[in-house]
């Protein structure tokens, strides 16, 4: 199982997103960099969910955005690892909606769900498989680390530097 | 112009974010990308040839689908070209 390490601001910046649009489902991307298990994210950017039809049950982000955010990404030697959204009053699983709209293979999706306007439990889903065809979700392991300080990109350094550690010491 | 790679299609454009080349038209550089890169094609196109319904192409900051000459619009070498998977999703 791989492991998605989020850096507490980022963990509740998220989660905190989620409360702030409920009863809608509130979306964003994650910043960061690939790490030995996973990807190491330091960053969260909030983005508009264009689904104002339905927005207590769908999400979805304009192109434009999606481009601006890839720009900043690069600006601050960072990647768009992956996206995450709300799933108000509903458990934080993938629905049938969110595999057939996955289609960045290799990120992560982190999905909290918001019960009654409160952030109850953060998941993350990794789309694994090399094609459209083959493409699944791998649940993971969500590592939370409040332990790095500085930049977005001084925190994915540290990041990488701890985890190396933490495994050498394994 | 440049052509930016999004997170996941970069494992088969030589790992690279970004790609110089030279070409007149959009289709002109998505074809000498994938001539390049021919992994890629797979990923960008449909069996007809197509560009994938879910993937976005972005002319600097505008949405190639509704440009007069869509695919066929003229580029230069300060122009950048952004491939875009779609985002979304929902509960139900």
């Amino acid at each position: 199982m791989s492991i998605l390490q989020l850096t507490s601001e980022v963990y509740e910046a998220i989660r905190g997103h989620g409360e702030e649009t409920y009863p809608h489902e509130c979306c964003g991307a994650l910043l960061g960099k690939p790490g030995e298990q996973g990807w190491l994210v330091a960053d969260a950017v909030r983005a508009g969910n264009t689904r104002t039809d339905s927005a207590h049950n769908r999400y979805h982000i304009a192109p434009i955005e999606l481009v601006r955010i890839q720009r900043t990404a690069r600006e601050k030697g960072l990647e768009i690892a992956g996206f995450y959204h709300s799933h108000p009053d509903h458990p934080a699983q993938w629905s049938q909606t969110d595999f057939a709209e996955a289609h960045w293979l290799g990120c992560s999706y982190v999905i909290t769900s918001v019960a009654h306007g409160k952030a109850t439990i953060t998941n993350s889903f990794l789309l694994a498989g090399t094609t459209e065809e083959d493409k699944r979700f791998e649940q993971e392991t969500v590592d939370v680390r409040g332990d790095v300080r500085g930049t977005p990109r001084e925190q994915i350094d540290d990041l990488e530097e701890t985890t190396s550690l933490r495994t050498k010491g394994k | 112009m440049t052509i930016y790679i999004p997170t996941p299609l970069r494992t088969y454009a030589g790992g690279k974010d970004a790609v110089e080349i030279g070409a007149a038209t959009v289709s002109e550089a998505l074809n000498s990308l994938t001539s390049t890169y021919p992994e890629l094609r797979k990923h960008l196109f449909t069996n007809e040839g197509k560009v994938r319904a879910f993937v976005n192409l972005y002319l600097n900051d505008e949405d190639v689908r509704y440009l007069p000459e869509k695919e066929n619009s003229q580029v230069s070498g300060k122009d950048t070209l952004s491939i875009i998977p779609s985002i979304a999703g929902g509960s139900l």
